[in-house]
């Protein structure tokens, strides 16, 4: 687990000195992810502390948004100008993209006879 | 009057140490997963929600500025670095899948930023919104860090754009699951890749609530997302905005 957790805290900071040193318009844990991804891959397996340290915090997920999220209390102000603009449009466009995404991608595996997996 | 003024000074004591305001974290965090349960784990009271605004109200109420706050709550805001590194396994665990369906998932994914950004240009134009709040909201579905980058970019407020983004997410949590319904799909791995599109974390986090398969779908479409949208929003608010 101490292991797994290591490896993960250096694949961000491997992630972050590439992005410092690169200026790609990506954040660093992105990159982090995209080189663990290629790094399990060629080991062709994940080792057991990784894995526990892995399902350990995704469990925790939207806990840890909490932080951030309390910050839009510092956004009243700008929130309030354009407040019913803002919530139309969000709740509209949400909807429009989730239903939009899910056609597609429903459609184009039907098509393209992927749909074996099913539900 | 002596225990008012020491339960004054033990306020302003814990009031600047940080271990009240990360034990303030878990306790809300807690309670809000308590509330959603009793409520039959209704999405309208999500506890991301819930803790955000117990939270919120707490700081109201005791005048504490969100700094005071965010140094005790740091620490976990710290370990989403690490949980966005961490969705390499959820990946890994289901890569024969996203191989085999690589092309259909990177078509919907282009066809859901444009829905996500043409959408809102349109709608922000049609109820006349102001030009700052279109170029904020545009990088909406887009997971924070980088949303703040493309709203600077393309001249939005990042700190309104990261705020913004956490609404939408929530948005997200709430709409998804009757979408889902009055569209009949019930394959995880659609619904997560969609919901980590439209909602990026917050809706990422959802999906493991449903299971492994659409938490790794939906933690694919965040990281794509978030690629592709750093290069292709700025490029549709140059042509079209």
């Amino acid at each position: 687990m101490l292991a797994g957790f290591a490896a993960l805290l250096l694949f961000q900071l491997i992630g972050e000195l590439l992005v410092r040193l690169t200026g790609l318009p990506v954040p660093g844990p992105v990159l982090g992810m995209a080189l663990l991804l290629a790094g399990v891959l060629l080991l062709k397996k994940v080792p057991e502390s990784l894995r526990q340290a892995s399902e350990g915090l995704l469990r925790y997920l939207p806990l840890l948004f909490v932080p951030a999220g309390v910050g839009l209390i510092n956004h009243g102000l700008l929130l309030k100008q354009d407040l019913w603009v803002i919530l139309i449009t969000l709740v509209v466009s949400t909807a429009l993209t989730l239903a939009v995404t899910v056609l597609v991608l429903q459609f184009l595996r039907k098509r393209w006879g992927m749909d074996d997996a099913g539900s | 009057m002596p225990v008012p003024d020491a339960f004054l000074d033990l306020w302003v004591y814990m009031a600047a140490s940080p271990l009240l305001h990360l034990l303030l974290t878990l306790l809300a965090f807690m309670l809000a997963q308590w509330v959603n349960r009793r409520a039959g784990g209704t999405p309208f009271l999500h506890p991301v929600l819930v803790a955000i605004a117990l939270l919120v109200s707490l700081l109201l109420l005791t005048g504490t500025p969100y700094s005071t706050y965010f140094e005790g709550a740091q620490f976990i805001h710290f370990l989403l670095g690490p949980a966005i590194v961490a969705l390499a396994v959820p990946l890994y665990d289901h890569r024969e899948r996203i191989r085999r369906e690589f092309l259909p998932l990177m078509l919907a994914c282009v066809a859901g930023i444009l829905t996500a950004v043409g959408s809102t240009i349109l709608l922000v134009r049609l109820l006349g919104g102001r030009e700052d709040t279109l170029l904020s909201l545009a990088p909406k579905s887009v997971t924070s860090p980088i949303a703040m980058g493309i709203a600077e970019q393309i001249g939005g407020y990042p700190a309104l754009a990261a705020g913004i983004v956490l609404i939408t997410g929530a948005i997200g949590c709430v709409l998804g699951p009757p979408i889902f319904k009055l569209l009949r799909i019930k394959d995880h791995a659609v619904q997560g890749f969609a919901m980590g599109l439209a909602a990026h974390g917050f809706g990422t986090a959802q999906c493991f609530s449903y299971s492994n398969l659409a938490g790794a779908f939906a933690g694919l479409a965040m990281g794509v997302t978030g690629l592709l949208s750093a290069f292709l929003i700025p490029l549709i608010m140059r042509f079209f905005a």
